[in-house]
C-alpha cells in the first residue's frame, strides 16, 4: 500500500544504489500504475445473500415474541443474577490461577531430571485431562462420602498402635470434611486440578518452544538451574504460553456452568435458569446467558490483546524502529 | 575439612582446598600455575559416536589459541568441553586449577553438583556463534543480568560496569536496544560484553564470526583482538585464518577428534607437517 508512496516520495534513495542511478537522478518519478482491478463478483453475491439473512434474523428478533425483551432485559439484571455472575468471575478467576500454577509446576516436573518428578507429572497430566471436569464436579461434591472427616496424624494408627499395645489413637486434628469444603472450594479444587492438566502441556511445549542456546548461553554466565528458568526460559516461553492461555480462560469461566452439578446454584447459568423456572419463561433466560457469556468472553478477549502484546517487547521494539525508518523516510 | 564431606561442604573442597589436601586434584596446581586450560585424554562420545578421541593440550595464561579445522572435527565439542556444557566421557579437563564438573578424592570422581558447576563457570565467559543474546531484555539488561542475579552485584554498579563494557565494544548508545534491532555484528560485540561483564579469567569464543555478512565480520574480529592484547586468555574456534595468523599465539589444528598439528600460527599456516593440516589449509587459504 505505502510502497507506491515511498518511491515518489523519496526516488533516489532505492534508486541511488543501482548503477543507472545517475541516469534515473534526472528524470522525473516514474508514474504510479493505474490499472483496472481484478473485478470479483462472487464477493457481491455473497453480500447480499448474507444481508438477506440478516434481515431476516434482525425481523425475527422483534418479530418473535418468544424472546420477550422487556423480560429479558428485566431479570437479567436481577440481583441473583448479577451474585451469578460475581460467582462465575471468581470462581474462573481463581481456578485460572491456581491452574495455572499448578501447570508450571507440573511442567517444570516433566521437563526436571528427576524420574520421579516426570513420572508423578505425567500422571497428573493423565489423569485430569481424561476425567471430564463435570465428573469431577459430581466427585468432588461428594467427596464426603469417602472422607467424612479430614485428620492430620501419623499413617497406619489403627495398625501400628495396637501392636504396641497402646489404646487410642495418633491422630492429633480432625475437622468435618462438610465445614472444610464448601460447594465452592469444592468447585475452585475440581476446576483447578482439571486446569493445572491442560496448562502443564501448554507450558511445557512454552518451555520446549524457547531455542537451546539461550539456557545454554545462561549456564555459561554461570546462572543455576533455577535462575535459567526464572529469568530466561519461562519469561520467553510466556508468548507462547500466553495466548493458549487466553482460549483456556474463556473455556473455564464457560465451564463455571458445570458447578451446578455439585452443587453450587450461585453460578449465573443455573440463576438464570432459576429465573427462567420460576417464571415459566425460561427462552429469553437462555438469550440472556448467551449475552452474558459474549460480554464476558469479549472483555476478556480485549484484556488478552494487551497481555499479549506486552510479552512480545523485544520483537515490538524492532516494528517500532521500522516504522520510525518509514516514516523518516517518507517525510 | 572432614572426611566424610556433604554436598555443600564439597564446594568449598574444589574451590580451595584442592592443591593442598587432594593429591589427584593437584595435577594442576592453583592459580599461581601459568597454565588457565590443561586438557589430557579428552574423549566425548554421542551414543556411539566419538567426537573426541583424545585430545592432549594446555592454555597458558594470557595466551590466545586458535582452534581450526573442517566441520565434524570436534573443535566445538571440544570448547563446549572447556565449560562443562557438555560432559566429557574420559580424560581429565582443569581450567583455572579447577577439574571441570568433577571432585577427585581417594582415587574416585564425584560428580559435581549443578550449582557448583555454575559456580566454576563463573569465571570463564563464552561467545556463541548465534549470539544467545536474551531476545526479552535490552542490550543492557543482558550485560548486566549474569553480575546481578549471579553475584549479587548492587543494580547501580552492575550498570555502570555494563555501559563501560558496552562502551568499549563501542555500543554504548545502543544501551536501551532489543537485541533484534542490531545488526549480527553488534548483537555479537554485546555478547562479548555480556560474558567480559562477569570479569572472566578465560574466554571462549565458539565461531564467533560464522554467522555474520562478510563486511560485520571485522568489528567482531577488532573487539576480538583489542581484548587479545589487554591480556585475555582465548581458546578461540575459527575460519578467520588471518585472525589466527595475526593474533593468535598457538593454533591448534584439528580433525577426526584428535589435535592433528599444533604451534606458532605462521609456522603450522605456512610450514604445515602433516598432510591433512596441508589439505586442509590449502582449500581454505
Amino acid at each position: 500500500m505505502s510502497t507506491p508512496d515511498d518511491h515518489s516520495a523519496n526516488p533516489a534513495g532505492p534508486a541511488g544504489s543501482r548503477p543507472a542511478g545517475g541516469a534515473a537522478a534526472g528524470q522525473s518519478p516514474p508514474e504510479a500504475i493505474k490499472a483496472v482491478p481484478v473485478r470479483h463478483p462472487g464477493r457481491w453475491v455473497a453480500a447480499a445473500v448474507l444481508l438477506l439473512f440478516a434481515a431476516m434474523f434482525v425481523n425475527m428478533l422483534v418479530t418473535n415474541d418468544a424472546f420477550d425483551w422487556p423480560f429479558l432485559f428485566e431479570n437479567m439484571f436481577s440481583p441473583p443474577v448479577l451474585v451469578g455472575v460475581r460467582t462465575t468471575l471468581i470462581l474462573a478467576a481463581v481456578s485460572l490461577l491456581i491452574g495455572i500454577v499448578i501447570g508450571i509446576v507440573v511442567a517444570i516436573m516433566r521437563l526436571s531430571d528427576n524420574p520421579i518428578l516426570v513420572g508423578l507429572g505425567w500422571l497428573y497430566t493423565w489423569f485430569f485431562r481424561a476425567v471430564p471436569r463435570i465428573v469431577l464436579c459430581v466427585l468432588f461434591g461428594n467427596i464426603a462420602i469417602l472422607y467424612q472427616t479430614l485428620e492430620l496424624g501419623i499413617p497406619f494408627d489403627n495398625y501400628w498402635l495396637p501392636l504396641l499395645g497402646i489404646e487410642g489413637d495418633a491422630r492429633f486434628y480432625s475437622v468435618p470434611m462438610a465445614t472444610l469444603l464448601s460447594p465452592f472450594v469444592a468447585a475452585v479444587i475440581a476446576l483447578s486440578l482439571s486446569q493445572g492438566g491442560y496448562m502443564a502441556e501448554i507450558v511445557r511445549a512454552g518451555l520446549l518452544s524457547v531455542d537451546k542456546g539461550q539456557s545454554e548461553a545462561a549456564q555459561a554466565l554461570g546462572m543455576s538451574r533455577g535462575q535459567v528458568l526464572r529469568r530466561i526460559t519461562l519469561p520467553q516461553a510466556l508468548r507462547v504460553i500466553v495466548p493458549p492461555t487466553g482460549n483456556e480462560a474463556s473455556a473455564i469461566l464457560k465451564d463455571t456452568s458445570l458447578v451446578s452439578a455439585i452443587p453450587l446454584t450461585t453460578e449465573l447459568f443455573f440463576q438464570l435458569q432459576q429465573v427462567g423456572a420460576r417464571t415459566f419463561n425460561l427462552f429469553p433466560m437462555l438469550v440472556a446467558a448467551c449475552l452474558w457469556y459474549l460480554m464476558i468472553t469479549s472483555v476478556l478477549m480485549v484484556g488478552q490483546h494487551y497481555l499479549e502484546r506486552s510479552f512480545t517487547r523485544g520483537d515490538r521494539g524492532a516494528q517500532e524502529q521500522v516504522r520510525r525508518i518509514k516514516s523518516r523516510a517518507a517525510s | 575439612m572432614t572426611r566424610d564431606t556433604g554436598a555443600g561442604a564439597g564446594a568449598e573442597g574444589t574451590e580451595n582446598t584442592q592443591s593442598t589436601e587432594n593429591p589427584e586434584n593437584a595435577v594442576v596446581t592453583g592459580p599461581g600455575d601459568d597454565r588457565m586450560v590443561v586438557a589430557e585424554n579428552v574423549h566425548k562420545s554421542f551414543g556411539r559416536l566419538e567426537v573426541l578421541r583424545g585430545i592432549d593440550l594446555e592454555v597458558r595464561r594470557g595466551e590466545v589459541m586458535c582452534v581450526v579445522g573442517p566441520s565434524g572435527s570436534g573443535k566445538s565439542t571440544f570448547l563446549r568441553c572447556v565449560n562443562h556444557l557438555e560432559k566429557i566421557t574420559a580424560g581429565r579437563l582443569w581450567v583455572n586449577g579447577h577439574l571441570m564438573g568433577y571432585r577427585q578424592r581417594g582415587g574416585r570422581l564425584y560428580e559435581l553438583h549443578d550449582t557448583q558447576v555454575a559456580r566454576q563457570r563463573r569465571g570463564i565467559g563464552m561467545v556463541f556463534q548465534n549470539f544467545n543474546l536474551f531476545p526479552h531484555m535490552t542490550v543492557l539488561g543482558n550485560v548486566m543480568e549474569a553480575p546481578v542475579q549471579v553475584n549479587r552485584e548492587p543494580r547501580a554498579e552492575a550498570r555502570e560496569n555494563a555501559l563501560r563494557l558496552l562502551a568499549r565494544v563501542g555500543l554504548e548508545e545502543k544501551a536501551g536496544a532489543y537485541p533484534r534491532q542490531l545488526s549480527g555484528g553488534q548483537q555479537q560485540r554485546v555478547a562479548i560484553a555480556r560474558a567480559l561483564a562477569m570479569r572472566p579469567d578465560l574466554m571462549l569464543f565458539d565461531e564467533p564470526t560464522s554467522a555474520l555478512d562478510p563486511e560485520l565480520v571485522g568489528e567482531v574480529l577488532d573487539v576480538m583482538k583489542n581484548l587479545a592484547e589487554e591480556g585475555m586468555t582465548m581458546v578461540v574456534v575459527t575460519h578467520e585464518m588471518g585472525f589466527a595468523r595475526e593474533v593468535g599465539d598457538s593454533l591448534v589444528f584439528m580433525d577426526g577428534g584428535v589435535v592433528v598439528e599444533s604451534g606458532a600460527p605462521r609456522e603450522v599456516l605456512t610450514n604445515p607437517r602433516q598432510e591433512r593440516t596441508q589439505a586442509f589449509l590449502s582449500k581454505v587459504l
